[in-house]
């Protein structure tokens, strides 16, 4: 599936090699073989990128393709679709599929058929415990020769120290991150959104940002005792926040994620939509003050990277009363508007600092190919327009959900070609 | 000009003060119906109203009832037991299904919030809000501030306690709004386990009883559901009813003309003494035949604004 391919007259942004200039970027057999000026190439497509930012592929640690079990909400076809619409060149699937990714062959049916129908790279994420439930650890040894580049249970939390602890010891000898999903699950029990006034108003049940944060810290313990590697899933308080800061100063190996929706939504939209199912996730919105204190966090380093969290869900799911609704909004052909539009446009974010937060530092969390153009790297690429406007549109979206609160909002920049291993697999 | 432009009630929260004394000044006119020896008009006749009730419900629901038979409304009512989501329908679907039968407005009660946010958002008929998890209950607060005004002529300024499980209540959050929006003076009590974050920016929150009866012209207290209690938000409904239910002794550390309330059902010997509830200062009875004036006028006001109520 490589390719030859110049990508012609743009400006490359690499964080990577610390690179922002105009040059063009050839592409050999998949992988990058030059970077120069006025490049020319025999046997190689040209892609004209005049005007547009070149930059390496970006990496979405965190997806749930619910293939194999959901493919009523989505299938490794749709969402690699959707991921390359939405300027992504690898996404890491999560494991809450059905049956849970906690076996090699799983891993290897879910990697067989993004090769056969992935559009762009596919790492799957094994499960931290058989079944994700919590009790006995999952094969990590298998699990990482078959591919699986990271164990979770995401979705639910590891709520057993004990379990936590041992996965973080056994983890280590195989060099796997443990991403867990921090919820202490007594106090969030029942809840639908984020406990405070507006949960309060609403008559809806809370779930405390106490109650994420209180893991997070246990899970920055836990991994000093035993040094093992923790990365925190969509992070959504400014006590999570905090702990992982903290964490980091004592040289802790803790890293941390957030989405787009933490940091641009608050719980106030839950009002302001009279009980929208589509702003219902887990972690749930959260108030302005969480909102403020990630975006500073993502500013300091605190944060090392965004994830969508990209979770579909079919119109069944989600068109009932709040309190029955899904969990999970979608987010892979909505992050890169949404960050370009929100961040980098009001001066928030430079744009080599956005590159690294998608790109460069995913692929170094998880130790995955990419993340840089240097020579030799993975021929993935996101070209960017800075300019172009996307108004989103679930109707047109390639994702099967439809479960967005950003719908009718109009953004100004998104991706407008994705390149996988030399081959342009998304035009726009 | 309507007196009430709302196509639906879903709640206090979103109604102004004029539109909340419209809805009180109607439902006066339509309490001199249930006085007459022929207790109904043709006001709403041919409108059709569906009572859906997804949660058990007497009072309210037979007061629904009872002002749609008198102001001639032809209804049917469908309680949980006999309706379809015992079959797996959605909500969704049950509420298209009674659409098709052009009904004019649908009264909700279900346990979560927001449903009949959801009905009126997805459906055509006026949507009432007959309780909604622990979101609002509109009508509730109407009748009692319906009851309040007739005793007291007033409510501006009045002192007014608001005693119980404040985390879990419609009829604390809806009472809450219509109190302070139309100027009096509440005071919030409970236990703090049972006092839900943020509610103290409509009134301050005391978690002493007396504190919270001391010179007040009424006190509301809340039903404490037994279930709470597996839920550890409290100890046992004897302490319970020691340092929060309303006795005798703290009833009259009020005014001297206080006036009880309490939405129903009550747990007598929790949340409230016997000889409170059946004492000289309960209106509890009260509040019953203003539930009925009070839905007269909802359903007037939502169905019929434009005819004449003296028909």
């Amino acid at each position: 599936m490589s390719g030859n391919l110049l990508i012609a007259g743009g400006r490359v942004v690499d964080p990577a090699q610390g690179l922002d200039a105009s040059l063009d970027v050839l592409i050999e057999d998949g992988r990058v073989a030059r970077l120069g000026e006025k490049l020319r190439a025999k046997n190689a497509e040209r892609l004209d990128a005049k005007g547009r930012i070149v930059c390496p592929g970006f990496i979405d640690l965190h997806v749930h393709l619910r293939e194999p079990g959901r493919e009523d909400k989505e299938t490794i076809a749709t969402g690699t679709r959707a991921a390359a619409a939405g300027g992504f060149t690898a996404v890491c699937a999560m494991p809450n599929t059905e049956p849970v990714n906690d076996q090699a062959g799983i891993t290897r049916a879910i990697l067989d058929k993004a090769a056969a129908v992935g559009v762009v790279r596919v790492y799957p994420i094994g499960a931290i415990t058989k079944g994700s439930l919590g009790e006995e650890l999952a094969e990590y040894g298998d699990l990482k020769d078959a591919g699986c580049v990271a164990v979770s249970d995401d979705g639910r939390p590891v709520e057993s120290a004990r379990t936590m602890r041992r996965a973080l010891e056994y983890a280590l000898a195989f060099d796997l991150a443990v991403i867990d999903h921090c919820e202490e699950p007594t106090l969030s029990q029942g809840a639908s959104m984020n406990e405070g006034p507006v949960a309060t108003w609403l008559g809806l049940r809370g779930a405390p940002a106490a109650g994420e944060a209180v893991m997070v810290e246990r899970d920055v313990l836990l991994a000093e005792l035993t040094g093992g590697r923790i990365h925190i899933a969509h992070l959504s308080a400014a006590a999570s926040a905090d702990a992982v800061r903290r964490g980091k100063a004592r040289g802790i190996r803790v890293t941390a994620e957030v989405t787009p929706h933490h940091l641009f939504l608050t719980d106030e939209l839950v009002r302001e939509r009279a009980y929208d199912t589509s702003t219902k996730m887990n972690p749930p919105l959260r108030a302005e003050a969480d909102r403020r204190a990630l975006i500073e966090a993502l500013l300091d380093g605190t944060l090392d990277c965004i994830a969508t969290d990209h979770a579909p869900h079919t119109q069944d799911d989600k068109r009932v009363e709040y309190d029955q609704a899904a969990f999970g909004i979608v987010g892979l052909e909505t992050a890169v508007p949404l960050c370009l539009d929100r961040l980098v446009r009001p001066g928030l974010v430079s744009l080599p600092r956005l590159v690294s937060l998608l790109s460069t530092r995913p692929a170094r969390l998880l130790d995955l190919p990419g993340g840089s153009l240097a020579v030799g790297a993975p021929g993935d690429v996101t070209l960017l327009d800075l300019d172009r406007r996307y108004v989103v549109d679930p109707d047109r979206f390639e994702t099967k959900g439809r479960n967005t609160p950003f719908a009718g909002l109009s953004l100004t920049g998104r991706a407008v070609a994705t390149v996988v291993a030399g081959r342009v697999v998304f035009r726009a | 000009m309507s007196l009430f432009p709302h196509r639906h009630l879903l709640g206090i929260e979103p109604l102004a003060p004029a539109e909340i004394l419209s809805i009180l000044d109607t439902a006066e006119s339509m309490k001199e119906i249930l006085d007459r020896p022929i207790k109904k008009v043709p006001t709403l006749r041919g409108k059709t109203v569906v009572n859906l009730f997804y949660e058990a419900s007497t009072r309210t629901r037979s007061s629904f009832e009872v002002a749609e038979r008198v102001l001639s409304a032809d209804s049917l009512s469908i309680a949980t037991a006999t309706s379809s989501t015992t079959k797996g329908e959605t909500l969704l679907d049950t509420a298209w299904n009674l659409e098709a039968m052009k009904p004019d407005m649908i009264i909700i009660r279900h346990a979560s919030s927001g449903a009949p946010h959801f009905l009126a958002q997805h459906c055509r008929p006026s949507i009432v809000n007959a309780g909604d998890g622990a979101h609002e209950h509109p009508t509730q607060a109407l009748l009692d501030a319906l009851t309040l005004r007739q005793r007291k002529g007033r409510l501006q300024g009045l002192r007014v306690a608001i005693v119980g499980d404040l985390l879990h209540s419609r009829v604390a959050r809806s009472n809450l709004w219509l109190l302070t929006k139309l100027g009096a003076d509440v005071i919030l009590c409970g236990p703090p386990t049972l006092v839900p974050p943020g509610i103290e920016a409509l009134a301050p929150v005391t978690h002493r009883i007396d504190e919270a009866c001391e010179g007040a012209d009424a006190i509301m207290m809340l039903r404490v559901q037994r279930e709470r209690m597996s839920g550890g938000y409290f100890p046992s409904s004897r302490e319970y009813h020691v340092r929060f239910g309303l006795t005798e002794a703290r009833v009259q550390r009020a005014k001297k003309d206080v006036v009880v309330l309490h939405p129903g059902p009550m747990n007598r010997g929790v949340e409230i003494a016997t000889e409170v509830a059946d004492g000289p200062y309960s209106v509890i009875l009260d509040q019953v035949t203003n539930g009925v004036a009070i839905r007269m006028a909802v359903l007037y006001l939502l169905l019929g604004g434009q005819s004449e109520v003296q028909a």
